[in-house]
């Protein structure tokens, strides 16, 4: 199977040609301001340099931070009628109460608490009030909006009011695009909803943005299908990222740590990415990222999306070296300035990177313009460096026992020899271009997230019913049904309540579907 | 009388010290912080009364959240539970409510008599019943002391509310509340029997509001001077710290409806070598160095992080956190012989007595009384 896997970051966009499991090329080049225009630069130049025909290609995998900027920047996003299925309960905190300033008024288009919901244990909290719902959908469709987000009190655990209210926004509201929150999100009201409003907001861009990776693959002669990365370093396809934009929002450093598990063959370990700005720690599991227990938080919008558990600090290869009694590297960086601004090319900037030229770990411009650094002080340098890798890297470990530590990303030149609490510390081939290759490698899943009573029922069977649900979903996006296998199951039982209520999450991973 | 009206930057603080005073437990102060500073935008006035202030034949009753966490964030709560429960006590007893307090300051509790004193335009007694987060509602200082066990109120969401005429015990009216709110969808507001002005003075925990107050002004006043937040807390409490290290091990079970577990404590730095040991059942209960018990129930162990000063929740407890592990001595009421019998660690089960650190004082109110509302 021949894949490309394709990385749009803020500055750059990365491409990766495989051929199963053989790494055939791999570019970087600059994000461009249309997104589709880099991604079709970086596509050609990958198969050029591989000497490989479009035609021949199976399938695309593109990880974007398209839709995450378009929320940073409040742009593109479409107002959103918010319905939210709850009786008397939850008007305290009304939807969007903790959304910023900036972006609510941006993507309010009014909310509608209504009759329905459910309890923990299923029971209704109240009937579902159609009229209610029409009446709201009237009014939004007479202000032009188009996008209606439908959230139920514990939907998770009983969806079908949800989708009985969608049934009715659809008779009222023909052209809407409808999110449902028991499709988006996780337990817990409010970063539920507001995850599904985001996803509603996202919609039209979603479309167009699709549309034209879409168009401009046509254009380069590929007919194979096209994927996009979501949040968990796992695959959508084309059709089901149209509709649900916002999983795309925080697969970037997925990509890397997959592509790093990739490159390495490991399954546990530290992926340790820098770059020319921060360092990113995370912890591979079972060759999946390890998700953080709060939700991410979205342009401020607190949210529930598992994302992965990254700390994130300031050294890379463009940290600012400050010498003195107590020498400082970073947090500030030159960033993309590198080139201009590092003493070794000429600049007036001391930066990690001139240390480690300095020290001979890399070849790059010219080593005449490092005199004032001795070796004594690079050595100091580097090894304060090393150090505060190593802080964190503690930090984030599952245990105190040493584990492999993958390093990536192009800053990755500053660290030599074993990190400390490490087994051993890997610079694989490709490691400027692990995002991209974890693209194009990733798999497909699904899950749920469900809190069921065992009441009328054993726990054998609600485990098996979610897991169940969990599969249509993942051959829903796109995997090979016989290729699906369970990857995690929680049960927590409920603080202070007797044992019948529990909550279930699951999530399977298959294969893409050929 | 002299009032303290809140603003919005004082419900920041309030939530951040509510959250190192609930000792690992009492919940999140999320939702009641974000309804307070709604209500204040909305025009409603939280006002804080000192109880020396309070008449003495106030009446005064305490309210807070019961039920499972992972209930509260998902069925929210309407908002009037509080106002129901009230009017359905003033009905019940054909007297007015003067004022409200709540039984538990740590975590969300020490915010949930705000809201309703907003909407009913009352004032909130700055005292609780634990000057920390306790597990059960009998092991308030006012149970301990005598208060009648009945009436008792509990209402949900959907508009039940419930009132217990009689019950036997404290302890047996924990069980009715608990049995009812699980009939309410698991959760719920509570209140106990309305205390008088003078009771409260005498056997609340005073000033525990400001208390919180402070706590969470020197740590967000220490970030933003990037002053080291843990030692503002120290300065602040009177407290010790007994370790800086790194979460090494957690242990965790479930049990009889609580989350159990061991956590394990590596110092760092000066306290290199050195290990702690805390026993945890919704909070943090006992902390051992090797076959020495530093620190025990009712005493608060309190955990922040490092860096930031933040309290951190049994339940975020994982590998190479970086963590303070503090002590800070119980308030006076909380040591009593008698308060020991419900809140000391035979009252958890361990079989030893309570052995105090550090010198136990109340809790100053904040200058902000000085001025008049």
């Amino acid at each position: 199977m021949l894949r490309i896997g394709v990385d749009v970051g803020g500055t750059n966009t990365d491409a990766a040609l495989l051929r199963g499991t053989e790494v055939l090329a791999t570019v970087k080049s600059s994000t461009t301001a249309d997104v589709t225009s880099g991604v079709s630069a970086a596509i050609r130049t990958v198969l050029a340099e591989a000497g490989v025909a479009a035609g021949s290609v199976d399938a695309v995998m593109i990880g974007t931070t398209h839709f995450l900027n378009a929320v940073v920047e409040g742009r593109h996003l479409e107002k959103v009628g918010v319905l939210r299925l709850c009786g008397a309960s939850t008007r305290s905190l009304p939807p969007m109460i903790d959304w910023p300033d900036t972006l609510r008024p941006v993507v309010d288009g009014g909310a509608a608490l209504v009759g329905g919901g459910v309890n923990y244990d299923g029971s209704e909290i109240a009937p579902l009030d159609g009229p209610a719902i029409r009446e709201a959908c009237r009014d939004w469709r007479a202000r032009g909006i188009g996008a209606v987000a439908i959230c139920s009190v514990f939907a998770l655990v009983d969806p079908r009011m949800e989708n009985e209210a969608a049934e009715i926004v659809a008779e009222e509201m023909p052209e809407a695009a409808i999110s449902l929150s028991h499709r988006v999100g996780r337990t817990g009201l409010l970063p539920r909803e507001s995850a599904t409003i985001l996803n509603a907001s996202l919609h039209t861009l979603g479309r167009e943005t699709v549309g034209a990776f879409r168009s401009a693959f046509s254009a380069l002669g590929l007919n194979c299908p096209l994927y996009l990365t979501q949040n968990d370093g796992t695959l959508m396809t084309a059709d089901f990222a149209e509709r649900y934009p916002v999983f795309t929002i925080a697969s970037g450093p997925t990509n890397s740590m997959r592509g790093a598990a990739f490159l390495t063959g490991l399954s546990d370990a530290a992926v340790i990415d820098i770059g020319g700005t921060t360092t990113d720690i995370g912890m591979l599991v079972a060759g999946f990222p390890r998700t953080r227990s709060e939700g991410a938080m979205i342009g401020g919008v607190p949210t529930n999306f598992r994302v992965p558990d990254v700390y994130s600090f300031g050294l890379g290869g463009g940290s600012i070296v400050r010498p003195g009694d107590a020498p400082t590297v970073g947090p500030d960086s030159v960033g993309f300035r590198l080139p201009e601004k590092a003493l070794s090319f000429g600049g007036d900037t001391l930066t990690a990177t001139d240390i480690a030229v300095a020290a001979g770990l890399v070849d790059l411009g010219d080593r005449d313009h490092l005199s004032q650094i001795t070796p004594d002080f690079a050595r100091r340098m580097l090894a304060q460096m090393k150090a505060s890798i190593e802080t964190v890297l503690d930090r984030m470990k599952p245990s105190a026992e040493p584990i492999p530590a993958i390093l990536v990303g192009g800053g990755s030149v500053l660290v030599d020899g074993l990190l400390e609490g490490t087994s051993v510390s890997l610079k694989p081939d490709h490691f400027g271009s692990a995002n991209a290759i974890g693209a194009a490698i990733a798999q497909v899943s699904g899950e749920v997230d469900s809190v069921v009573s065992l009441e009328g029922t054993t726990r054998e069977k609600a485990l098996e019913s979610v897991v169940a649900e969990a599969r249509a979903r993942a051959v829903e996006a796109g995997a090979a049904a016989e290729t699906v296998t369970l990857a995690e199951i929680e049960e927590t039982p409920l603080a202070y309540l007797p044992g019948n209520a529990v909550r279930i999450a699951a999530k399977v991973i298959g294969e893409l579907r050929a | 009388m002299k009032y303290w009206t809140l603003t919005e930057a004082d419900i920041d603080r309030i939530a951040v010290g509510c959250g190192i005073l609930g000792t690992g437990g009492g919940g999140s102060t999320y939702h009641g912080s974000l309804r307070a500073k709604a209500l204040l935008r909305e025009g409603k006035r939280i006002r804080m009364v000192r109880p020396a202030d309070m008449a003495p034949d106030a009446q005064i009753i305490g309210i807070g959240g019961i039920g499972a966490p992972t209930v509260g964030i998902e069925k929210i709560a309407e908002g009037g539970e509080g106002v129901r429960l009230m009017h359905a006590l003033e009905r019940h007893m054909g007297r007015k409510v003067d004022a409200l307090l709540g039984d538990e300051v740590g975590g969300g509790n020490g915010i949930a008599p705000m809201l309703t004193a907003a909407m009913v335009d009352l004032p909130v007694v700055d005292a609780d019943g634990m000057g920390r987060a306790f597990p059960e509602v009998q092991m308030t200082t006012f149970f301990i002391h005598g208060q009648p066990v009945q009436p008792a109120a509990l209402a949900d969401a959907d508009g039940n509310v419930l009132i217990v005429t009689e019950a036997t015990t404290p302890k047996m009216l924990e069980k009715l509340l608990r049995a009812s709110t699980i009939a309410m969808g698991c959760t719920a507001l509570m209140t106990t029997a309305p205390m008088s002005g003078d009771f409260v003075r005498r056997f609340g925990v005073p000033h525990t509001t400001s208390q919180a107050w402070s706590l969470g002004n020197a740590v967000l006043n220490a970030r933003a001077a990037k002053e080291d937040p843990v030692e503002a807390i120290l300065r602040q409490s009177g407290g010790m710290r007994l370790m800086r290290g790194k979460v090494t091990d957690i242990a965790r079970r479930v049990s009889a409806g609580f989350n159990r577990g061991t956590l394990t404590v590596a110092g760092l730095d000066e306290d290199a070598g050195r290990s702690i040991a805390i026993e945890i059942q919704n909070e943090y209960l006992i902390a051992r160095e090797g076959e020495t018990i530093i620190t025990m129930v009712p005493d608060l162990i309190c955990i922040v992080d490092s860096e930031t000063g933040r309290a951190i929740g049994t339940e975020e407890l994982r590998y190479g956190l970086r963590i303070d592990v503090l002590s800070m001595p119980a308030p006076v009421l909380l040591r009593s012989e008698i308060a020991l019998e419900s809140v000391g660690p035979r009252a958890f089960g361990y079989d030893f007595d309570f052995v105090p650190v550090g010198i136990s004082a109340d809790a100053p109110a904040v200058p902000q009384y000085e001025e008049d509302a």
